[in-house]
């Protein structure tokens, strides 16, 4: 027992100092264990929380034409964007945003509630793509609107009003059905790529990497401050077109207010001089965002206006396959002296087949090969194919490459069909028929080209036989890593130059009086071609349709020309879809000749030297051996294996065929 | 009595200490609110300071043996005060822990039942009149301490409740308790372990499964613990200069319970290690004064405080380090706060009074 006053033991008051000691030497290990220990594990951890990357966008490259034109180009787009990790009560502001935007209030405010589960330090896009004054009225109220601020981005600029937008195509950001793609799989989700076009077909070259930026973020993501380091982005490279933007002005300008297409080959190289596609679209609708409307729009419509028919229709080539028919026919001997009289028809296994002249009320009468050129004469061409038979038809048309791709450096071109008794079992399991091979002869039936198609093959007859890969831009034109593949894409097809004299003369007589589209004669030019037009329905059929079906199922039109006559500068094919005449299609491509020859003849180097002879109708400019090897080749990007679909289907075989030009 | 108190017996090297902790506190709490929606709470600490010194000087004239004498009402009081919290009491995240005051300020009633429970435990054991201590005396302290806890547990406040803990253990320990019944109670705690898991709240419980892996959940409840931790150990030995754990906001809320985290990153090892330092001298100052107290009661109080102070260490730095679970127990003189501010200077008062007092008898 011991007194209220009695001390507590000092041996236990000791013992607390000590446990309280071991406490502390317990927490300082802790804190030694973790600042001294593992101070660098958590340094790096701490660099994680607090950098992030971020991109720096690289430029997509221009596109330029043959001479360096700029036609595509980039740029700097505003976006309007509310940030929210300021306090600000951004509906109250919603009135005023939404007047210097030029927006609706409410869809301010509604905006603002649709993405409030987002997180915070991920900004409210407004406004896409906002107007100077715009970005201006965002750039003056920085202090009563800190909220209000912008980010730029590099856009595509495309010509207006759709100018050569099949050719050029247009940007998008990367969807997930092509991220799946094997061709795409080293993209991330949300670059832009390109999805038509030369901008899908040198998406590669032209896209440029991108940088990347480390800022310093805060646990809300914003950004407080900038890294010394950074990488720069590498912006895409130039791509120089074969385009002449001059031709292909003139070439837009003959072909408006109509649906068809136009090719412009140099067929000394292949390239394509210019291409055009009607309906068209603008691609600039793309560059922002294009409405489900409009997109629905333009993918609906009977005209195609996606399309680009220059690579993607196949259609009946009409009478310009006669320029095939005579080339074989006059190659493998039969032609030469063949002499038919036309009575506006022939009967032929037990059918009569109509000549286009019994329309007009006359017959060609005595026919031979030179005339049934330039007077188009089917009932030559029907006892020239009864000659010949489908397979060497078929040999001829298929070395001239119909009813192949061309392997031109675009997406998505078509095949088109060249029929052959091969052909017809192994898609319809059925024997070719003789009397089939009769409408082939006129470019009717199962053929099914392409104006691209057309444009190589009558550009390589007048050239002699020399097959070449049109192409829209020149391996020497691309960066020095990117190399050809092949050193040559050209084909030598001999033709008996007695024959090629014969078969160029008389397609020189079509623009010459007497001829189908004397119209179209140009004056102290040496034009040549041939007009063709093509039924796009049976006459059965029409038949039947009566009044409605002849107003809406007209024949297509189509010309391939070439100037000069022989060893040609340069070949165009039109095509006017319900064009109804060849004609009107050789007026068109007349237009085109006349703006290539005019520019031609401004520029110095192409014009005659007065000492030198100028002959009508000879070698004008013969190309150089060295020039063929700059432009052949094959390039080393792949042609997606894409299709689309079809935009008229060729007529059916063994269908009555009626009047052609 | 009161003609020998003297302000020259109050203990100013132990203010001094506390002053400079409570001054690494304020500069703390300004670095780490600085460009946060929290800036300027330093001043606010300044003045809670300034008001506990107030308090503190007030409360070393109080003869706390009068104190001690009429303890038994201030209990009641103590129980009362929390009676009124579970019923009146201002719900706020989930828990019933302030009282509004008149003056439209809160008040946490848990803080300063804290210091009534160092004042009543401090007389029981005083009067006990035995070198050893009997089991009904020990469940009787057990029941003293633990009937507020129940009612704090109630609220729900597990932190605050666990303070009270430190208090009846340290009376119990210094009360004279033997070895062999210490054993059996710490065995019966441990059997009881499991009962007590069922008793926590969802977040409690994933406070505790955090703690034992931090990693399982980095973004949700192991969030606080494991910015914690990168923040404390990206300090290295001298420091971070960026501070970017506490400057950057991903420690949350830096100001109150992890005050230590963000004074770690900013002032590396030496730096924290320096506070440490401190509070160790703090502590054993307290002790000294304990064992020049004029009686056995101003021992225990002064040993309450003591082991109400050495437990807040404990937790609160043990927290940060990655040694204890997520409680929110505030560091004592440096977090952030008016009740912990005020108990911890009113605290020190009383331990001031006991220590003027030393020459008295």
């Amino acid at each position: 027992m011991f007194g209220r006053d009695e001390k507590v033991s000092s041996v236990r008051l000791t013992a607390v100092q000590y446990i309280i000691l071991v406490v502390f030497l317990f927490l300082a290990y802790g804190l030694w264990r973790l600042q001294v220990v593992q101070s660098e594990f958590y340094s790096a951890a701490a660099e994680k929380n607090m950098i992030r990357e971020v991109p720096i966008l690289a430029p997509r490259g221009k596109i330029l034409d043959r001479e360096g034109r700029v036609i595509v180009d980039n740029y700097p787009s505003f976006t309007a964007l509310l940030l929210r990790d300021s306090s600000r009560n951004i509906s109250a502001d919603a009135d005023l945003i939404a007047q210097g935007l030029h927006m609706d209030a409410k869809e301010v405010r509604d905006r603002v509630r649709r993405f409030a589960s987002t997180p915070q330090f991920r900004p409210i896009y407004l406004k896409e793509d906002i107007t100077p004054d715009e970005l201006a009225f965002v750039e003056s109220h920085r202090n009563e609107l800190p909220e209000l601020d912008t980010i730029m981005a590099h856009r595509r600029l495309y010509p207006r009003n759709g100018f050569m937008a099949h050719v050029i195509g247009y940007v998008g950001e990367v969807s997930e059905d092509m991220l799946n793609q094997p061709q795409w799989e080293l993209y991330n989700p949300g670059d832009v790529v390109g999805k038509s076009g030369v901008e899908l077909q040198y998406n590669n070259l032209l896209m440029g990497k991108n940088g990347s930026r480390q800022v310093v973020v805060n646990s809300h993501g914003k950004e407080m401050g900038r890294q010394k380091e950074e990488k720069p982005a590498e912006p895409g490279k130039q791509l120089k077109l074969t385009i002449d933007v001059d031709l292909q002005i003139a070439a837009e300008q003959a072909l408006e207010g109509r649906n068809g297409a136009i090719v412009a080959l140099d067929p000394r190289t292949g390239e394509i001089l210019a291409m055009v596609s009607r309906p068209t679209y603008d691609p600039n609708d793309f560059a922002v965002r294009i409405k489900k409307g409009e997109w629905s729009k333009l993918v609906n419509d009977d005209d195609h206006p996606l399309l680009n028919k220059a690579i993607q229709a196949q259609l009946a080539p009409g009478s310009v396959f006669k320029i095939i028919m005579a080339t074989a026919g006059l190659q493998e001997g039969i032609a030469q002296d063949m002499k038919v009289t036309c009575n506006g028809g022939a009967s032929f296994y037990g059918r009569y087949f109509k000549c286009w002249v019994v329309a007009e009320h006359r017959v060609h009468g005595v026919v031979d090969i030179s005339k049934a050129i330039y007077q188009s004469c089917d009932v030559f061409f029907y006892t020239l194919a009864e000659r010949l038979g489908i397979e060497r038809i078929a040999k001829y048309a298929t070395m001239f490459g119909l009813g192949q791709k061309t392997g031109v450096d675009l997406p998505q071109e078509v095949s088109g069909v060249m029929p052959s008794e091969q052909w017809k079992i192994r898609n319809f399991k059925q024997k070719w028929y003789a009397g089939e091979t009769i409408s082939v002869g006129i470019g009717q039936g199962a053929v099914a080209v392409t104006p691209i198609q057309l444009a190589r093959a009558i550009g390589a007859i007048a050239s002699g036989g020399v097959v070449r890969r049109p192409h829209i831009t020149n391996p020497t034109d691309f960066p020095p890593n990117v190399v050809p593949a092949a050193a040559s894409d050209e084909v030598k097809i001999p033709i008996d130059p007695k024959n090629w004299e014969i078969i160029t003369d008389a397609m020189a007589n079509v623009v010459n009086p007497g001829g189908t589209a004397a119209l179209s004669h140009l004056q102290g030019i040496d034009f040549a071609g041939k007009t063709g037009s093509a039924q796009t329905i049976s006459n059965a059929l029409k038949a039947k349709l009566g009044a409605m079906g002849k107003g809406k199922f007209k024949d297509n039109g189509w010309f391939a020309g070439v100037e000069p006559r022989r060893n040609p500068e340069i070949v165009v094919c039109t095509l006017l879809e319900e064009g109804e005449h060849g004609y009107l299609a050789a007026r068109t491509a007349a237009q085109v000749i006349k703006a290539y020859v005019e520019k031609q003849r401004r520029t110095p180097s192409k014009m005659a030297k007065s000492d030198s002879k100028v002959e009508i109708g000879a070698v004008w400019n013969a190309d150089t051996e060295a020039d063929e090897a700059l432009h052949g080749g094959r390039f080393v990007m792949d042609i997606p294996e894409k299709h689309a679909p079809l935009a008229v289907a060729a007529p059916g075989i063994g269908q009555r065929l009626g009047t052609n030009d | 009595m009161s003609r020998y108190i003297s302000f020259h017996d109050f203990d100013w090297v132990l203010l001094i200490f506390v002053l400079l902790i409570c001054g690494l506190g304020v500069m703390e709490i300004h670095s780490a609110t600085e460009h946060t929606k929290f800036a300027g709470a330093h001043v606010k600490q300044l003045y809670w300071i300034i008001g506990g010194l107030f308090g503190m000087f007030a409360m070393s004239l109080i003869n706390y043996q009068m104190l001690l004498d009429r303890v038994h009402w201030i209990y009641l009081a103590a129980l009362a005060s929390l009676i009124m919290v579970l019923i009146f009491g201002q719900k706020y995240l989930g828990a019933r822990r302030w009282v509004k005051m008149p003056g439209g300020g809160h008040f946490q009633p848990s803080e300063w039942v804290k210091l009534i429970l160092i004042l009543a435990v401090a007389k029981y054991f005083a009067d006990l009149h035995q070198r050893e201590l009997s089991w009904p005396d020990f469940f009787k302290a057990g029941v003293m301490v633990g009937f507020p806890m129940l009612m704090v547990l109630a609220q729900p406040d597990l932190g605050t409740a666990l303070t009270y803990l430190p208090i009846a253990i340290m009376g119990i320990f210094l009360g004279g308790v033997r070895f062999k019944q210490a054993f059996i109670v710490v065995l019966a705690g441990a059997l009881l372990m499991p009962l007590a898991w069922h008793g926590l709240k969802p977040y409690q419980r994933s406070r505790l499964t955090s703690f034992m892996n931090p990693e399982a959940d980095s973004q949700g409840s192991g969030y606080q613990v494991n910015q914690s931790l990168i923040a404390v150990g990206s300090g290295g030995i001298w420091g971070s200069s960026q501070g970017s754990q506490t400057h950057l906001a991903f420690l949350p809320v830096p100001q109150t319970d992890f005050i230590f985290a963000a004074f770690a990153e900013e002032h590396g090892f030496v730096g924290a290690l320096g506070v440490m330092l401190l509070y160790f001298v703090v502590l054993m100052r307290l002790t000294q004064n304990a064992q020049t107290a004029p009686d056995r009661a101003g021992t225990f109080v002064v040993m309450g405080v003591v082991a109400v102070l050495s437990f807040h260490i404990l937790v609160n730095i043990g927290m940060v380090v990655g040694f204890m679970p997520v409680t929110g127990i505030p560091l004592p003189l440096m977090s952030y706060g008016g009740s912990s501010v005020l108990f911890m200077f009113l605290a020190l008062g009383i331990v001031m009074n006991v220590r003027m007092r030393r020459f008295v008898n």
